[in-house]
This record gives structure tokens, C-alpha cells and sequence, in this order.
């Protein structure tokens, strides 16, 4: 069953997300991103507005159908689901206060908590949240989820007034991650997209389309009040306009602030250093000769040295991955398997040779060219391939061909370009490679993955689980099922006196921390 | 009569052309609006339901018939991106773009006219010069650039606007409004201006050495009164050319630095719009720049005709 809002974002992140010339960063080289509260230095005080510049155009306001992990990253201020994604890596209790779920994995109840109000000044009631969940589950949308996960949705009723009883068909550990979906008011999905209304820290005031979305503190929040006033995002998208922008004091703050700019503003502004929460890789279609021998991918592996394009591309400050899975989640993250194909030009001649290419081959690299740092990669990739005698050519492309050619037509030899998870979970970063997932873009095909994978997703112990994805992780390593390279860095600039801002393992911007401090 | 007849039913179809090119362009490029819009895991069933709900199911004639049928009863269609009528999208951004234009074209005659004819004035003179380097160094400057450096000096030095804060500004009146498109409209408006410097300078002082102009010395016409009555005159014809050829480039400056200035005009909307391949936006602005364009010429035409009246009895 299709998706909708993961489709999104999950994908291809720098895809529809990210702005396009995020490079990596400079400064220090911290392996993993961690969740603190970064700069504290005065008294959190209340009031004060704050403009943050993003990079990125709004698709959708609707929290069910945005396509991007851009709009999510600014919605989550103003909707929330029965629970919340919190800096840590789990998920909080939000619109729900308590839930439980059955032995066998399948049924969820929740208790609504008491004193939630929509930004209208409703109360939520259980008619809300079963309408909520049910749109997210299709019952707009012909039947087809909007949100992949709710496809695994068989019933979802009201048991009384506080109670909501949701049935899956099938148990999954991962399923609660999915409701951190938004709860809207019952029968608002025609209007939703226009004047979002939800439960969250920050209302809806305004939106201009291209240019800014402004949000204020709701009075009626249940939770921690929020500090701040209001907000205003205001979108800019050329990355020099939006540096001098900060300079200028027309924007208080930035996210993903491309690093060849950063040093303008260090001295000036707090700069914070995370990871881009992707994996960058030269994505090779496993269908297309000559990568569809084993020993050619593996040749590519030992040929790429990793550690320079970090140097170049991200002046160091980019974590390998060496998997498709990137370090954030902490949990499934293998370091070994960054070193697992050390660079060797030697071997690498060699396999080409065993291959049958001892003088090499001609290759094209497709990239979409609105993303610098993965050009870049791409060209450094080439000139490191040279050493083995492979000639490889690139072939830019811009965004919407690429999606069109690359990932849903698979018309390709090899690429580069970021893969990110949509929602919170792991899994969604191995499935895409089970052999006739729709999203299997590279056409990676391992009985063994399958079944490693396919278990994973049913078994209710989680340690077997995390087991059978490091199993289905350490497979795509060994079988070279693309080069992977690293997990980008990704940087915050806020000016002297903002302070509070935690950092997230997903997609999420949360204002509602932040402060200037007295 | 017949003559402007028969111009008119040339721009009608100068810009017939141009949006039929458009149209095809786009369905001959890769890529497909409902990729934006659906995202990446969309179904074939919900890609083929969107697309009949678009339209985009149609054969491409029939589209464009469709397209050309609503713009001639003043329906520019839907945005696919985001759902909301063309005109209201472009409303007023397109009001934007038309003041920074205006104002750069201002700009562009209000510093070339007296430039251009006191350099042929002093012709060899130490204004001539410096008016000539300073001309040579800004037409070598591309005008994106030319707004980075604008935008370093007036507003992160001198700070007389604060670069993104337009819309801000536009909130506080037509006088802030005005002030911040001001520093765009100088990045557009220098290296032409400077080209069209260059330009008028070299018709004037070609007029001055024709036959006429020495008639009209000998006959006890003091110089000034030669270059303003007589020369001048004459001068202008090229550089009214070249002044409308200007309109196309001004509004192609206009939306590269919409984006150095982080001014919400039609140029990053146009941008985007490809991006996502939203056809309709894309359409509607293609067709507004090819009347600009068209019309700019149109009134050059018209002007010659004025000022040169050997062409009006062709």
C-alpha cells in the first residue's frame, strides 16, 4: 500500500527538503549527533518574536498530505498526534495521556488527555482523533493511506468518550511512531491546508506562499508554554542571500546554513553542528551491467575513498555510514561497516579484473544538480574512479528529472544523492532495498535480506529485531549494494542571546524551547 | 491605419508562438507536476487520478487549446502546487516586478541621458574619461554580482535597508517599499545604463561630424544649441532601439535579483514553478513576459515613427 506523507519525506531527502547547497560543515567532527540543549547561557524570559530563515518552499500546510520533510520540520509547532517525537529518539504522550498495547502487538488504546484544546478553542474529543486517524488511514483519499504506515490499519473506534481503540492488521513495534500524525478537528480536511488548526504550542496567524508562515504562542496549551511570542518563517531560498540576510539582522535565525558560508558568520552568530539525518551514497542500479556483478560494486568500494570526499566535501564534519543507515539512530548504527572496504586501488583493479574489465569501463554518474554537495561528491567520485581506469561521466540533471528518471524510472547506471527516513524508524531505511519494494530504486536483489528484513517487521521482541537489521545492514555492506559514503552535516545559526534550541533525530524544528535569554 | 493593423496582428502572433513554444518545452521535458505534488511513494492509481484531475490526461493540443480558451476569458487556471487561482498567486507579486522594473528602466534613462550627453559634450575631456572607465567597469559586471556587492555596502556596511526584510517593508508603507527596491533597481539598472552611456555618446559625436551640423554652425548656432537641437535629435534613434531591446533585459535581470534581494516578485515564483513543473504558473508568467517584451517593441516601432519622418510615409 502506498504513502503519502512518508513518501515524502522519506525520501530522497535533499530531495524535496533540504536547501540545495548544503555542504557539510567545518569545525569539529562529532561522530553522532547528540540531543542536548546546546548553548545555555542567560535565564530562559518570556516574549519577543523570533524570524528564522529557511531554505525551502512550503508545499502543503495539510500535516497529513506535505510532501516535504521541510514542511514538517515547521509544522510540528503547531500540530501534534496522540503522541509527540521528543530530542531524545522516542515518542511523548501528547494529545493522548496514557496507552496501552494488547499482547499480541495488534490493538492500541488511548486515553485522551484531559484539557486539550484546538487553536479554535474546541475541546479535542474522541470524535476528532478517530477522524484524524481515519483520514490519515484513506478515508479521504479513496482508501489509500496518506501516511504509509496507517495502510496497516484495519479499524480504528471510539470505545467512550476519553477511549480511542485503533486495530492493525498486522503487529509492528514501529507502528507508534506513525501516530505522532496530527489530529485535526473532525471534518476540517478540505480547509486544513488553508487555515491549519491543531493542538500545538504555536498557532497559525498568516501564510504567503514563497515568502513567510507566521505562528504564534497558543494562551490555551496544555503543555510547557512556549516562550516565545511569535515566530515567522520567512523562506529564502538563494543560500548567499539568506547569510546576508542573517548579517543584515533581517533574519534572528537560520537552519541549514550551507558550510562554505558559515565562516562569515562565526564569530558573529552561535553556530550548531548536527547531521543531516541521510545517507549519501553513489546509489548503483544493481540491474545494469557491469554493477550487476558483485565483485564491480565491490571494486567501486575499494576504489572510493570516503574519507576524502568528507574532507572535501564537507570539510570533515560528515559522519561515514558505510550502511544505509545513518547515525542518529544510534541503535542500528555500525561503525565497523564504515571501515569495511578500506581504500585499496590494487584490490580493486584486481576485482575489475576477476570481473572481466581489467582495463575498466565508461560509466555515467546521473546527479541532480540543484544539490552542491552531492555535484561535488560526484565529481571527486570520478576523478577517484580514474585511478582504477574507470572513465566515469556526469550527467546532471535537475530535480523533477531526476525523480522522474532516476527514482521512479529507474533509468540509470549510478547516482548520488541523499536517502532519509520520513518518520522515525529505522525500518524505513531497510525496507526500500527488499527486492520488490516499489522503492527499491537500485534494484537490489538478496533472498537473505528479504527474509532478515521481512522478520524484522513482524517480530514483537526487540532485540531480535534490532538483530535482524543489523543482519540486513551487514548484507548490503558485503554485497555492495551501492557505495555508501556519509551522513551529511547539517548546521543551525542563531543569533547571540537565542538560546533553548534542542536538536532532533527526525525532521523537526521545536520553537517552542527557545528563548532570549535575560 | 493599416500599418498598426497589421503590427497588432503580428504580436498577436509573436506571442501565440511563444506560448505555444512554452507549452511543448515543458511536455518535452522529463519530470511530471504530480512528482511534486504526490511525493515519491505515490501509486500509479493515485498519479493517474491526479493527473485527470489536472487534466494532464488530455492530448497536449487540447491542453493548450484549454489554456488559451481560459486566458482569453481572463481564467489563467489553478496553481497544481498550491491550489489556488494563478491570479491570486501572482497578484501581487506581479505588482512587484512591474515597480522594480519600471524603477530599473527609470534608473537606466535618468543616469544615461545626461551622462551620455555631457561625455559628447566634453568629448575627450577628463568627465568623458572618467565617465568612461566608470562605464567600462560596470558593464563588465554581471548584475546577480553586482547585487551581492550593492548589498554588502548599503546594507551590511552602510545599513540604509536590511537586505530580506522586504516584505517587512512592504508592511510600512509605499516609501519603505519604494526605498528597499531601490538597491535592486541600481544593480539592474547600472550596466545598462552604462552600455546605453556608451551608446549616446557615440551617436552624438557621429551626428557632429555630418554636413548638416556644419550648416547649422555656419549659420551662427552656438554648440549647445547644436547638440540639443539638431544632433541629438538624430542621436536618439539608435538609442530608443536600444532602450526597448532593454525592457526584455531588464526584466530578465529583474528576475535574478528579485532573488539576490529576497524580493517576493514573479522571478523566484517562476523558478520554483519549473521546478515542480507546475504548468499554469509557468504559463501565465512565460505569456506575461512575452507582452512586455513584445510591446516594448512595439512602442520603439511607434516612436521612430515619431521622431523620423521619413519612415512614416512607407
Amino acid at each position: 500500500m502506498p504513502k503519502k506523507f512518508k513518501r515524502a519525506l522519506l525520501l530522497l531527502v535533499a530531495a524535496a527538503v533540504l536547501p540545495a547547497s548544503l555542504y557539510g560543515c567545518t569545525g569539529g567532527t562529532e561522530p553522532s549527533p547528540t540531543p542536548t540543549a546546546t548553548a545555555q547561557s542567560g535565564e530562559p524570559s518570556y516574549g519577543g518574536s523570533v524570524t528564522v530563515g529557511i531554505a525551502q518552499e512550503l508545499d502543503s500546510l495539510d500535516p497529513h498530505r506535505a510532501v516535504s520533510a521541510g514542511v514538517g520540520e515547521v509544522l510540528f509547532n503547531v500540530f501534534e498526534g496522540l503522541v509527540k517525537a521528543s530530542s531524545d529518539g522516542e515518542v511523548r504522550e501528547a494529545v493522548a495521556s496514557d496507552y496501552q498495547i494488547s499482547e499480541d502487538g495488534l490493538t492500541y488504546t488511548f486515553t485522551l488527555r484531559e484539557g486539550v484544546t484546538f487553536h479554535n478553542g474546541d475541546p479535542v474529543t474522541v470524535e476528532d482523533v478517530v477522524y484524524s486517524l481515519e483520514r490519515c488511514a484513506g478515508s479521504e483519499n479513496d482508501g489509500t493511506a496518506l501516511i504509509t504506515a496507517f495502510s496497516n490499519v484495519t479499524q480504528v473506534r471510539a470505545v467512550d468518550e476519553r477511549h480511542v481503540e485503533l486495530t492493525l492488521a498486522q503487529p509492528s513495534l514501529e507502528f507508534l511512531y506513525a501516530l505522532t500524525a496530527a489530529i485535526i478537528p473532525a471534518g476540517s480536511g478540505d480547509t486544513i491546508a488553508q487555515t491549519p488548526v491543531g493542538t500545538g504550542p504555536f498557532q497559525f496567524v498568516s501564510y504567503a506562499p514563497q515568502d513567510s508562515l507566521v505562528i504564534q504562542r497558543y494562551e490555551g496549551y496544555w503543555g510547557q508554554r512556549p516562550y516565545l511570542d511569535e515566530v515567522r518563517f520567512r523562506i529564502i531560498t538563494n543560500s548567499d542571500t539568506l547569510v546576508m540576510s542573517l548579517q543584515s539582522g533581517a533574519l534572528d535565525m537560520a537552519i541549514h546554513v550551507p558550510t562554505t558560508q558559515i565562516t562569515q558568520l562565526e564569530g558573529q552568530f552561535q553556530v550548531v553542528e548536527d547531521t543531516m539525518k541521510l545517507v549519501q551514497a553513489l546509489y548503483l542500479n544493481n540491474d545494469v551491467a557491469p554493477f550487476d556483478d558483485v565483485r564491480v560494486r565491490q571494486a567501486l568500494c575499494y576504489a572510493i575513498d570516503v574519507g576524502q570526499i568528507i574532507e572535501f566535501v564537507g570539510d570533515g564534519a560528515g559522519v561515514p555510514v558505510g550502511t544505509s543507515m545513518y547515525p542518529a539512530f544510534e541503535k542500528y548504527h555500525m561503525e565497523e561497516l564504515a571501515e569495511a572496504y578500506p581504500t585499496d586501488q590494487e584490490l580493486a583493479r584486481q576485482l575489475l579484473a576477476e570481473a572481466g574489465y581489467p582495463d575498466g569501463f565508461t560509466m555515467e554518474i546521473t546527479v541532480p544538480s540543484n544539490y552542491t554537495q552531492h555535484v561535488q561528491t560526484a565529481e571527486l567520485i570520478a576523478e577517484q574512479l580514474s585511478q582504477v581506469g574507470i572513465t566515469a561521466n556526469l550527467v546532471p540533471v535537475d530535480w523533477s528529472t531526476w525523480v522522474n528518471q532516476v527514482y521512479e524510472g529507474r533509468q540509470f547506471q549510478s547516482t548520488v544523492c541523499g536517502v532519509a527516513a520520513s518518520d522515525m524508524t529505522a525500518r524505513e531505511m531497510v525496507i526500500r532495498y527488499v527486492s520488490d519494494y516499489e522503492d527499491n530504486f537500485i534494484n537490489f536483489q538478496d533472498d537473505g535480506y528479504d527474509q532478515a528484513v521481512a522478520q524484522a517487521g513482524s517480530t514483537l521482541d526487540e532485540q531480535e529485531q534490532e538483530q535482524l537489521y543489523k543482519q540486513a545492514l551487514t548484507i548490503l555492506s558485503e554485497q555492495a549494494a551501492s557505495v555508501w559514503l556519509q551522513d551529511l552535516c547539517d548546521l543551525t545559526v542563531l543569533e547571540p542571546g537565542l538560546d533553548g534550541l534542542e536538536l532532533y533525530r527526525t525532521y523537526v524544528l521545536d520553537m517552542s524551547t527557545i528563548y532570549y535569554s535575560a | 491605419m493599416k500599418q498598426i493593423l497589421k503590427r497588432l496582428g503580428l504580436l498577436a502572433a509573436t506571442l501565440l508562438l511563444v506560448t505555444v513554444l512554452a507549452f511543448v518545452a515543458f511536455s518535452i521535458l522529463p519530470g511530471d507536476p504530480t512528482n511534486s505534488i504526490l511525493g515519491l511513494n505515490a501509486t500509479p492509481e493515485q498519479t493517474a487520478a491526479l493527473r485527470e484531475r489536472l487534466g494532464l490526461d488530455l492530448p497536449l493540443w487540447q491542453r493548450y487549446l484549454n489554456w488559451l480558451g481560459g486566458l482569453l476569458t481572463g481564467q489563467l487556471g489553478q496553481s497544481y502546487l498550491y491550489e489556488m487561482p494563478v491570479s491570486q498567486l501572482l497578484g501581487s507579486r506581479v505588482a512587484v516586478t512591474a515597480t522594480l522594473t519600471a524603477m530599473s528602466f527609470g534608473l537606466i534613462v535618468a543616469i544615461s541621458l545626461p551622462l551620455g550627453i555631457l561625455a559628447a559634450r566634453h568629448a575627450g575631456g577628463w568627465i568623458d574619461r572618467v565617465v568612461s572607465v566608470l562605464g567600462q567597469v560596470t558593464m563588465s559586471i554581471p548584475n546577480f554580482l553586482l547585487g551581492f556587492l550593492l548589498t554588502c555596502l548599503f546594507s551590511l556596511i552602510l545599513r540604509w535597508f536590511t537586505v530580506g526584510s522586504f516584505s517587512a517593508a512592504a508592511e510600512q508603507g509605499l516609501g519603505a517599499y519604494l526605498g528597499y527596491l531601490f538597491f535592486p533597481a541600481l544593480s539592474i539598472a547600472l550596466p545598462r545604463a552604462a552600455m546605453t552611456v556608451k551608446l549616446l555618446r557615440g551617436a552624438i559625436l557621429g551626428e557632429m561630424g555630418q554636413d548638416y551640423i556644419r550648416t547649422a554652425y555656419s549659420r551662427g548656432n552656438s554648440k549647445g544649441r547644436v547638440l540639443w537641437r539638431f544632433a541629438l535629435r538624430n542621436a536618439m534613434i539608435p538609442v530608443i532601439t536600444f532602450l526597448a531591446m532593454t525592457v526584455a533585459d531588464v526584466v530578465a535581470g529583474s528576475l535574478v535579483v528579485e532573488q539576490v534581494f529576497a524580493v517576493q516578485g514573479i522571478g523566484q515564483m517562476l523558478v520554483s514553478s519549473i521546478n515542480s513543473r507546475d504548468y499554469p504558473v509557468v504559463q501565465a508568467i512565460v505569456a506575461l513576459i512575452a507582452v512586455v517584451v513584445v510591446a516594448s517593441n512595439f512602442a520603439a516601432d511607434a516612436l521612430y515613427r515619431v521622431m523620423d519622418p521619413r519612415l512614416r510615409q512607407r
